[in-house]
C-alpha cells in the first residue's frame, strides 16, 4: 500500500490527472459496452414478452440455477469473436476492415461530453452540443464505406439507403437541438441540464424548482418527439431499418461481414448509438440527472435530490420505447421515410423554433427570467 | 512542447492526406483522403483554441459535404485512365494556380516575419469562450453580411431545386393524404359465405 502511495506521489499533478482521466474514460467505456450487451438481452426478452414468447432462457452464469438466460449476450459475444472473419475476394480489403472501426469511433467518442451527474462529465466542453452533432454526423461513414468496400450490390444498396436516410434526419435532429440551445442559452450540456432545474414553469411556482414541470419537454414537446424519432431513424432501428431490410436486400450494408467484424463493430455501434440517443434525449429534454420531485418534496430527501439514478431511469424509459417500437410497427416504406423526414419533421421543427423565438421575445414562461 | 509535437503530427498527416487526394488512383480513396485532411485541419484549429471553427469544419465539411461527395463518387463509375488523358492539357493551368498560391503564402509569411499584420488586429478573447464571442460578433457587428450570406445560400438551394424540377406527364404519384386516410372498411370486405355440406 505504501509503495502504491509512493508511486502515486511520484507521478506529480499532471501524471495523476492523466491516470484519473484514463480511469474515468475506461470506466465510462466499460459501462457503455456492458450496457450494450445487456441491451441485446433486454431486446430479446422485451420483444419476446410483447410477442408472447419467452426469449433467451438457457445460458446461465457459471451454471448457477437462477437468472437463466442472463449470460446469453456474453455467450453470443464469445461465439462471434471466435468465428472466422471472411473478407470477400473482390472487396477493397483495407476499407473493408477499416469501416467497422470508423463506425465504432463516433459511437464511443460522443460519450465524452455527456454529463452523468452534477459533477461527473469527462470533458467540460463549451461547444458540447456542436461536438455531439459533429460526431453523430460521422456515424454514416462507417455504413457507407462498409457498403462500398464489400463490393456487393446488396451492401451498396443498403449503404445508399442508409446514407440518404441519415442525412435527411440529421437536419431535423439539428433543428431540434437548436431549440434546446435557445432554451438553455448555452452549448454546454451541463449548463443545459442546469438551466432546466428551475423557473421553466415559473408562472406556476415563480422562481422555484418545479421538478418535472420545469424540464425542457414542457415547452419543447414537439422538438422532443422529433428528436427521439429522428434518433431512431439515425440509428437505423425499426421501423426505419430499410438499410438492413431483410426482406429485400438481405442484410443491407453489413451483408458481407462476419464474426468479430460484424459483432463488435456493427452490433456494438448500433446499440451504443441507441443508448446514446436515449441518454441525450434524457439530458436535453428530461432534465438529465435532476429529480422529478424537486421542489415538491423537502429538498434533503433522497427522492428530491439530483443523482445519476434519475438519469439512468430516464434512459431506461427511452430504451424501452426503442424496443417497444421495434415490436409494434411494421417497417416504413422508403418514400414514406423520406417524406416524414423532409416534409413533416423539418417543417415542425422550423415552426416550433419560430414559436420559441416569439416566446423569447415576449418573455413567456421560462424566458421571463432569462431576459 | 506537447502542443508543438501535436502540431507537427497533425500537419504531417494533413500534408500526407492532401497528397493522397491528388495522387490516389481510386476516386473513393481520394475522397476519403480529403476527409482525413479536413479532420487534421480541424485538429489544428482546435490546437489554436478555435474550437467552434474546428467542430463546425467537421460538422459541415466532413459530416455533410463529403458524405454527399462520396455518395456521388460511389455511384459514378469513374474511369481513371480517361481522366488521365486530360492531364497534359490542364497541366499548365494547374501549374499557374499552384505558383500563384505558393506566391501568396510566401507573401503572407514574409510580411508576418516583418511584423506587418495583414488581417488587422484581432480582438483579444477570453480563453475557452470564443464560441460566445463569435456568436456575439456575427449577430451584432457582422449581422448584415451573415444575413446576406444566408440569403445567398437560400437562393442557391431554391435554384438547385428549380433546376432539377421538371414536370413529367403520365407520372404516377402516391397521394399520401389519401393513403393515410384509408380505413379498413374501404379495403376489406367481410363476406358471409354459407358453408355447404356435400353429401
Amino acid at each position: 500500500m505504501n509503495t502504491l502511495i509512493h508511486w502515486w506521489n511520484l507521478l506529480g499533478a499532471d501524471g495523476q490527472h492523466l491516470v484519473v482521466m484514463t480511469a474515468q474514460i475506461v470506466a465510462v467505456m466499460m459501462s457503455v459496452i456492458v450496457s450494450v450487451a445487456m441491451m441485446t438481452y433486454a431486446e430479446r426478452k422485451v420483444i419476446g414478452f410483447i410477442q408472447v414468447r419467452i426469449g433467451p432462457n438457457q445460458v446461465r452464469i457459471f451454471g448457477l440455477p437462477f437468472l437463466k438466460g442472463l449470460a446469453q449476450p456474453f455467450a453470443d459475444v464469445i461465439k462471434l469473436l471466435l468465428k472466422e472473419v471472411i473478407v470477400p475476394a473482390e472487396s477493397d480489403k483495407f476499407l473493408f476492415l477499416l469501416a467497422p472501426l470508423i463506425a465504432l469511433v463516433p459511437a464511443l467518442a460522443t460519450w465524452a461530453v455527456v454529463p452523468f451527474s452534477p459533477d461527473f462529465v469527462l470533458a467540460k466542453l463549451d461547444a458540447g452540443l456542436l461536438y455531439i452533432l459533429a460526431l453523430t454526423s460521422l456515424g454514416v461513414y462507417g455504413i457507407i464505406l462498409a457498403g462500398w468496400a464489400a463490393n456487393s450490390k446488396y451492401a451498396l444498396l443498403g449503404a445508399m439507403r442508409s446514407a440518404a436516410q441519415i442525412v435527411a434526419y440529421e437536419i431535423a435532429m439539428g433543428f431540434a437541438l437548436v431549440g434546446v440551445l435557445m432554451a438553455a442559452g448555452s452549448l454546454n450540456l451541463t449548463e443545459i441540464v442546469r438551466a432546466q432545474s428551475h423557473g421553466y414553469a415559473s408562472y406556476v411556482y415563480p422562481w422555484q424548482a418545479a421538478g418535472f414541470l420545469s424540464w425542457n419537454w414542457f415547452w419543447l414537446f414537439p422538438l422532443m418527439v422529433v428528436y427521439f424519432i429522428a434518433g431512431i431513424a439515425e440509428t437505423n432501428r425499426a421501423p426505419f431499418d430499410v438499410a438492413e431490410g431483410e426482406s429485400e436486400i438481405v442484410a443491407g450494408f453489413h451483408v458481407e461481414y462476419s464474426g468479430a467484424t460484424f459483432a463488435t463493430l456493427f452490433a456494438l455501434p448500433e446499440y451504443a448509438n441507441m443508448i446514446l440517443v436515449a441518454t441525450l434525449a434524457s439530458v436535453l429534454f428530461l432534465g438529465g440527472w435532476q429529480s422529478p420531485f424537486e421542489g415538491y418534496l423537502a429538498a434533503d430527501l433522497p427522492l428530491a435530490s439530483p443523482s445519476f439514478l434519475w438519469l439512468f431511469l430516464k434512459i431506461l424509459c427511452f430504451l424501452f420505447c426503442f424496443l417497444w417500437f421495434r415490436a409494434t410497427f411494421p417497417r416504413y416504406r422508403y418514400d414514406q421515410i423520406m417524406r416524414l423526414g423532409w416534409k413533416v419533421f423539418i417543417p415542425i421543427t422550423l415552426i416550433w423554433i419560430g414559436v420559441e423565438c416569439v416566446m423569447v421575445w415576449f418573455k413567456v414562461g421560462p424566458w421571463a427570467r432569462v431576459l | 512542447m506537447l502542443t508543438t509535437i501535436l502540431f507537427y503530427v497533425f500537419s504531417a498527416v494533413l500534408v500526407g492526406a492532401a497528397l493522397g487526394v491528388v495522387l490516389s488512383r481510386n476516386p473513393v480513396h481520394a475522397a476519403l483522403c480529403l476527409v482525413l485532411a479536413f479532420f487534421n485541419s480541424a485538429a489544428l484549429w482546435l490546437l489554436l483554441e478555435a474550437e467552434f471553427l474546428g467542430i463546425v469544419l467537421v460538422l459541415v465539411y466532413v459530416g455533410a459535404v463529403m458524405v454527399l461527395f462520396l455518395f456521388v463518387v460511389m455511384m459514378l463509375d469513374i474511369n481513371v485512365a480517361q481522366l488521365r488523358e486530360g492531364f497534359t492539357r490542364y497541366a499548365p493551368l494547374g501549374a499557374m494556380v499552384a505558383l500563384l498560391m505558393i506566391g501568396e503564402i510566401v507573401y503572407a509569411v514574409w510580411f508576418r516575419q516583418l511584423g506587418v499584420n495583414l488581417a488587422g488586429s484581432a480582438p483579444a478573447l477570453a480563453p475557452g469562450s470564443n464560441t460566445a464571442a463569435l456568436g456575439e460578433l456575427l449577430y451584432s457587428k457582422y449581422m448584415l453580411p451573415s444575413e446576406l450570406a444566408s440569403v445567398v445560400l437560400l437562393v442557391a438551394i431554391v435554384a438547385a431545386i428549380v433546376l432539377t424540377l421538371r414536370r413529367r406527364p403520365n407520372l404516377k404519384q402516391q397521394d399520401i393524404n389519401a393513403q393515410v386516410a384509408v380505413r379498413s372498411i374501404d379495403r376489406v370486405r367481410i363476406m358471409k359465405v354459407d358453408s355447404v355440406t356435400r353429401s
